[in-house]
This record gives C-alpha cells, structure tokens and sequence, in this order.
C-alpha cells in the first residue's frame, strides 16, 4: 500500500515536472538558420548577441550557398536563409519556398587575395607576375566569392594565364584551407576570413573589378509561423548587428 | 545536356584511378596480409589494426590529414619536388596516394583471410617435397587463394571509383586531373542540374551492377576448379 502510493506521487511529480520543462522551453525560441560560408564568424557572433538580448537560441548551418539552396529546395528544415548572393533568395520566393516581402540585404561582400606565402600587397602585380603553382577559389557556379575572384582576373586580362593553375574548393572555407595548409601559395577568399591579418597578406581587390556581392537574406516558409525567427531578422536589420557586420569588413546599404 | 567530353572526362578518370590503385595494392597489400598471416610476434594484432584504420575513420578525417601531409610543408611536398612541383595535392598521383591509404584494408583484409584458410598443411608439404619459400608463395600459397585475389580486387576497384570524400579534401576539382565521376554528380547536384546527375549516377549504378555480376560469376568459374 505505502509503495503504490509512494510510486504514484512520484509518477505525478515526474509529470508535473515534464509540464513545467515543455513549457519553459516553450518560452525560450530556437531559431534554425542557413548561412553561407564566408559568413561564418560574423554570424556566429551575432547569433550571440541575439541569445544575450532575447533569450532565444540560434542554431547554424554553414555551407556554400549553393549546396544550401538544393536542400532548401528539398524541404531542409531552415527558417532563415543568409546567402551570399542576391539571386538565391530571390528565387527562393518565386519558387514558393521564401516568405514574400522579407528579402533585404544583410551585407555587401569584399573579396581579397589571401596568401600567407607571398608578399601581395600589390595584389594585381603578383597575379601579373605568375609566380605561383596554384591559386584557389571557391566553385564559381555555387559561391559568388569565386565568381568574384574569376571577375577581377578577368578585368586584369589574366583569364588565360590564371586558369590553368585554379584549384576549386567547395567553398570559400575549402578555398582558405587549400592556402593555409600550402598547397595552394594565395587565394580569393572573403575579407571577413581573414581579418586582422598582416596588408601584406590580404590584397583587398578594388571593387570595380567585379559585380557587387549584395548577399541577402530571407525568411523561408519553415520559419513563416516563429516568432522567434522573425525577431532574428529584426535583429540582423538592427543596429548592434550592423555593428558586429562591419567589424567583419562588409559594408552595408546605405 | 550533357556534352559527350562531359561525361567521358571523368569516367576515365575514375576508372583509371580505380585501376591503377588496385593494381598497386595487390602487390602492396601481399606481403602485408602474408606477414600479418605468418607472423607470431606479439605486437601484429596492433600492426593490423593501423591497416584497418582506414575503414573506421571518415574520409574527410583522412582527407585532412593527407591535405597537410601532401602539401609543401610534408613528406608529399619532398616527393613532389623531385619532379618540380610544390605539393602532391591536386594532382593525380596525390590521389593515387591517397587512395592506396584509403582502400589499403579493403585489400589486405580479404588476402589475409585468404591466407589464413590455407591452413599449415600446404606450406609443410610443399617444404617437405623440396619447395624453396619463394616457390612455395608464389606455387602454391597464391594460386589457392585466388578467392581472396579476386575479392580484394573488386572490392578495392569499387571501392575507389566511388570515393568521395578524400578527394574532395585534396583533389582541387580540376577537370581531367582530379575531377572523377563521384565530384562530378555531386557538382551538377549542388547546381540544381539534376538532369545532367541523373544520368551520371544512373550510368554509375549500370556499371556497377555489370561489374559486380561479371565477377560473381567469373568467381565460380576460377574457384570451383
């Protein structure tokens, strides 16, 4: 008799208990965001201050902003899609997977040469000169950074000269380790990467070389009904994240 | 569509690779598997589970670690620089490397096996009738454990036409070079051509499948004799 009620109060507690768990976390939001690559640490840092200032967590998926899109197309469970280009998003809500209306710029992209192996502070005489085996760069068809890096080589009329020695990564970050392990002596990467580094290892590229990498972002329809997504996009917009994104060398719309 | 260069570049290449590493291994892999066999020291179970290393870590762990030991500032960087490159990454012979050390186990394992099924009378009895140790090996251990040969063959072949991984860590992608048939499908996916993937990785699974039946079938015949 003392034992069935002693299993029974603390069956009750047990549930009692459950209820008091589901429901704190029901208060505190988790927001499932897809980012692009090259913005990695600014990202991460935001998602941060985010959780300091709401309560709700942030989780991240980095990856090339192609590889990203194919899964959103495949119904990967992303409520907030931060794509280094301006044509993803875009067509994520003509193809019905983005919310209308929610599309904005987050960032505006440098990209730089990068090579911890040779001097480039002059960045075009170095590519001119050619003494190099390998340069990488992001897969330009996935990654705008790549498309950028193959703009400007073909603004300095190198295209033919380049080609041969490119080495592809996946994305910017494959295109970084490919130069930081040596195997490739410099690499177009985005500036946000390798801030803080020495002038003579980043070459930043003038801007008029290549398109402007407008990246945007949008609210997919996974995250349509979450609160807490739309307060992350808020947040993005707001002034302590336009802080922490020039940090990282964006520039932002004026 | 899919341009006829398209699909011939890397198909080549993966068959190529996949044939070259196989062959290398099953000259690599014999005195391994044979010593790991025959031999009665103490410290061969942990010898035979480095060989088996491969088959438990991730390829992208195993990519890692080649990208740094390929390169300029490892042993892959002096061997490069004995024809004058750099680095063995992104290139063929840096994924041949590579892929011997990922598919090593997938040879070693079945000839051990193969080996180890012998049994001690064979050996003896070739000894007894005056049968030097090379000419036991090669007359008599061998051809009994054809089965294994031919097991770790496939096994391996198949194995490296479908690595994935390991190359994406140091092939680079360059067409023609380093660019074989499981980056190339993962390309078009990754650009929304599913189309173009479909056909690839249609004529992917074909291939297989004729492969694996060729063998089978080839096995009975060599191993009934």
């Amino acid at each position: 008799m003392l034992w069935r009620t002693l299993l029974l109060g603390a069956g009750l507690l047990a549930l009692s208990s459950t209820q008091a768990l589901s429901s704190t976390l029901a208060l505190a939001g988790e927001v499932s965001v897809a980012v692009a690559a090259n913005f990695t640490k600014p990202a991460e840092e935001i998602g941060a201050a985010f959780t300091a200032a709401t309560g709700d967590t942030v989780s991240f998926s980095f990856g090339a902003t192609g590889a990203l899109y194919a899964q959103i197309t495949q119904a990967a469970p992303f409520e907030v899609f931060l794509s280094a280009d301006n044509v993803r998003p875009a067509q994520a809500v003509s193809e019905g997977l983005g919310v209308e209306g929610t599309v904005f710029t987050y960032a505006i992209g440098k990209v730089v040469l990068y090579s911890p192996w040779i001097d480039v502070t002059d960045g075009a005489a170095v590519l001119e000169e050619g003494a190099f085996r390998h340069i990488a760069i992001a897969d330009p068809t996935t990654a705008p950074y790549g498309r950028a890096g193959l703009e400007s080589v073909e603004k300095l009329d190198l295209t033919e000269a380049i080609t041969p020695r490119i080495v592809t990564g996946q994305t910017v970050s494959q295109a970084l380790q490919f130069v930081d392990s040596g195997n490739a002596e410099l690499g177009f990467v985005a500036l946000s990467q390798v801030m803080g580094k020495p002038p003579s290892q980043v070459w930043t590229v003038p801007f008029d070389h290549y398109s402007p990498i407008a990246q945007d972002a949008v609210l997919l329809k996974a995250g349509e009904a979450d609160p807490a997504a739309r307060a992350f996009i808020e947040f993005l917009r707001g002034p302590e994240a336009a802080e922490i994104i020039r940090k990282y060398g964006y520039d932002l719309e004026e | 569509m899919l341009s006829l260069s398209e699909i011939v570049a890397p198909v080549v290449l993966s068959l190529t690779l996949a044939l070259v590493v196989t062959a290398l291994l099953l000259v690599i892999a014999t005195p391994i598997a044979w010593w790991l066999c025959r031999s009665r020291w103490a410290g061969k179970e942990a010898v035979a589970a480095v060989v088996a290393l491969p088959l438990v870590l991730p390829p992208t762990v195993l990519g890692f670690y080649l990208l740094i030991a390929l390169g300029p500032n490892g042993p892959g960087g002096a061997i490069a620089s004995l024809w004058g490159a750099r680095t063995l990454a992104f290139s063929f012979e840096g994924l041949v490397l590579g892929s011997v050390i990922y598919s090593l186990p997938f040879m070693v394992q079945p000839l051990r096996n193969a080996f180890e099924a012998l049994g001690e009378e064979p050996i003896e009895a070739a000894h007894t009738l005056g049968a030097s140790r090379w000419q036991t090996f090669f007359r008599v251990a061998v051809p009994l454990a054809r089965t294994g040969y031919m097991a770790g063959a496939v096994l391996t072949f198949a194995h490296t036409v479908g690595e994935f991984g390991v190359v994406l860590m140091i092939g680079g992608n360059i067409p023609g070079k380093t660019k074989v048939l499981s980056i190339a499908i993962y390309d078009y996916v990754e650009r929304l051509e599913w189309g173009n993937a479909h056909m690839l990785a249609a004529g992917m699974v074909v291939f297989a499948f004729v492969v694996v039946t060729a063998v089978t079938m080839i096995e009975r015949r060599v191993g009934n004799r």
